[in-house]
């Protein structure tokens, strides 16, 4: 009987310690952010889309279209397309996809970069209308963030630019490899004049190696 | 108003009057409960609830019904269809008929019976049929197990509650429901029977098949219970009918235990209102506190502890009263 008595005294003591918890809480602020109204503070290790580093010193990419991480990337996502413009002594990036919807943010292309052209961006609102809307093309978008702290632009070459670049590289290229020829020749000339002297020492040398 | 007295008689045009007004209240009355439930469950998990719709999102549950009133009314090929469509009516019915006799004020009621008391108790109880005939009609296996567990609770918990009532009308010696309250003119009987109180509140709240007794419609075991089948304006009744009842049930708490329309500086109706609307905040916080009792448990808990703690309840006042 005594525990009958308890059990309800028990009982309806944890009932009120509960209703207690509940209304605690009742009177506490709200912890939810109103999202598209109130935004959090991103943390400085979040890891968003990979995008171009603006280099403090030039104000543009680093990009040099190597391929790297085209190549290493396991969602093959990535497209590159690059060429030298004629008295640039590398060759530049004209074009970089980024098909962001296959992206499981490895970072390998961040890691593989060889002149440290990416890094992740703080970017989280990705959301979009259809799927085309999460490729995400790097060149453009170099160039909002270059407006955004007031850099000048990079721009983008124009296919007809590319062409040109290409064209002139080409002949720059046949200029030189006649050139490299023409040195060739003389070199070779100028070697059989001396051949009969060298030539049965430098036989014997590769016959022992 | 003159001209309505003239043709009706002064009773019948209080009948009418009422009637007008109880549906104003009643369907204003859910609107204003839907969205306070939402408010006080949202920052009770420390978020703000609906704030969309209008400032804060006090338009929320008007947006809410209207779209209710647009939807189609489906009623499923295999359902027993006089009954399936009778019981969303039969649901609604009794709670506009238990107005007819809550005093509001000392003369803000329809009509004041001499069986007052008796009249809402015995009218709430046709809740449950309307319930079994939703469930039962619907020919679907969670409304029928929401409809029979809803049966069983308040056959369960009628008996409790009925002879908590029972203490006060002891007191008071009428069940007429102005009596009760000028009886409590200068002492609320909350102070004289707070076992009593608690007691009606329990039952009330199982009465009402609020959390922790909402087996009828657990809505994480039965879908939806015994409204599973139910869309458009026949679930709307019964979302308006249980929001009523809660209102009528924490009404009912007022008169018996509250006093009613007493208290100092305020209007009567204010007053009645004040603690009516007390009550339903309890009613909520029961919701968002307690889990759900499971079956055993609560039929075990009302026939061990609630039955026998209002019999004891009413022996007392009785012996007391006899003194």
């Amino acid at each position: 009987m005594m525990s009958y008595f308890k059990e309800i005294a028990v009982g309806f003591w944890s009932l009120l310690a509960g209703m207690a918890v509940t209304i605690r809480y009742f009177v506490k602020p709200i912890v939810t952010v109103q999202y598209p109204r109130q935004k959090i503070q991103m943390s400085e290790n979040y890891r968003g889309f990979p995008q171009f580093i603006i280099d403090p010193e030039t104000g543009t990419h680093r990009c040099i279209a190597c391929e790297m991480c085209a190549r290493i990337c396991p969602s093959q996502l990535i497209t590159v397309e690059g060429t030298k413009f004629p008295g640039e002594k590398q060759k530049r990036a004209t074009k970089y996809i980024h098909e962001h919807q296959y992206c499981s943010l490895c970072g390998l292309c961040v890691e593989v970069c060889p002149t440290t052209a990416l890094e992740f961006s703080k970017v989280y609102r990705l959301a979009g209308y259809k799927r085309e809307d999460c490729i995400i093309d790097h060149l453009p978008l170099l160039q909002e963030r270059q407006k955004a702290i007031g850099l000048p632009v990079t721009p983008i070459p124009t296919a007809a630019e590319i062409e040109a670049a290409v064209a002139a590289e080409a002949a720059a290229k046949e200029a030189r490899e006649k050139e490299a020829k023409a040195k060739a020749a003389a070199k070779a000339k100028e070697a059989a004049k001396e051949a009969p002297k060298k030539e049965a020492p430098k036989e014997d040398k590769e016959v022992k190696e | 108003m003159d001209i309505a007295i003239q043709y009706l008689g002064s009773v019948g045009a209080r009948m009418v009057l009422g009637l007008i007004g109880v549906i104003a209240l009643v369907s204003v009355n859910a609107l204003v409960l839907i969205l306070v439930e939402r408010k006080v469950s949202g920052h009770m998990q420390l978020r703000p609830g609906p704030m969309e719709v209008g400032p804060h999102g006090i338009l929320q549950s008007l947006a809410d019904a209207l779209k209710l009133m647009g939807k189609e009314l489906i009623t499923p090929e295999e359902v027993d269809k006089p009954i399936y469509w009778l019981a969303p009516i039969v649901v609604f019915l009794p709670v506009l008929l238990s107005f007819l006799v809550i005093p509001f004020s000392q003369t803000l009621i329809i009509r004041d019976m001499n069986v007052g008391i008796v009249l809402i108790l015995a009218f709430s109880t046709l809740s449950v049929l309307a319930i079994l005939m939703a469930g039962w009609s619907s020919n679907n296996k969670y409304s029928v197990f929401g409809a029979l567990r809803s049966v069983a609770q308040n056959i369960a918990y009628e008996i409790p509650l009925l002879i908590t009532v029972m203490s006060i009308i002891l007191m008071v010696g009428s069940f007429k429901l102005s009596d009760i309250v000028a009886a409590q003119s200068r002492v609320w009987f909350i102070a004289v029977q707070p076992l009593a109180f608690i007691l009606y509140i329990v039952c009330a709240t199982a009465e009402t098949n609020r959390a922790p007794f909402d087996l009828p419609e657990a809505e994480s075991e039965l879908v939806a219970g015994f409204h599973t089948e139910y869309s458009g304006m026949r679930f709307a009744l019964f979302f308006l009918a249980e929001y009523t009842n809660m209102f009528i049930a924490a009404a009912v708490a007022t008169v018996l235990f509250l006093g009613g329309w007493h208290g100092p500086f305020l209007p009567g109706v204010v007053w009645f209102l004040v603690k009516v609307y007390a009550i339903v905040f309890l009613l909520m916080w029961f919701r968002w506190t307690f889990p759900r009792v499971r079956f055993d448990q609560l039929v075990t808990f009302a026939w061990k502890i609630l039955i026998p703690l209002a019999f004891v309840n009413l022996l007392l006042t009785a012996f007391v009263m006899k003194l």
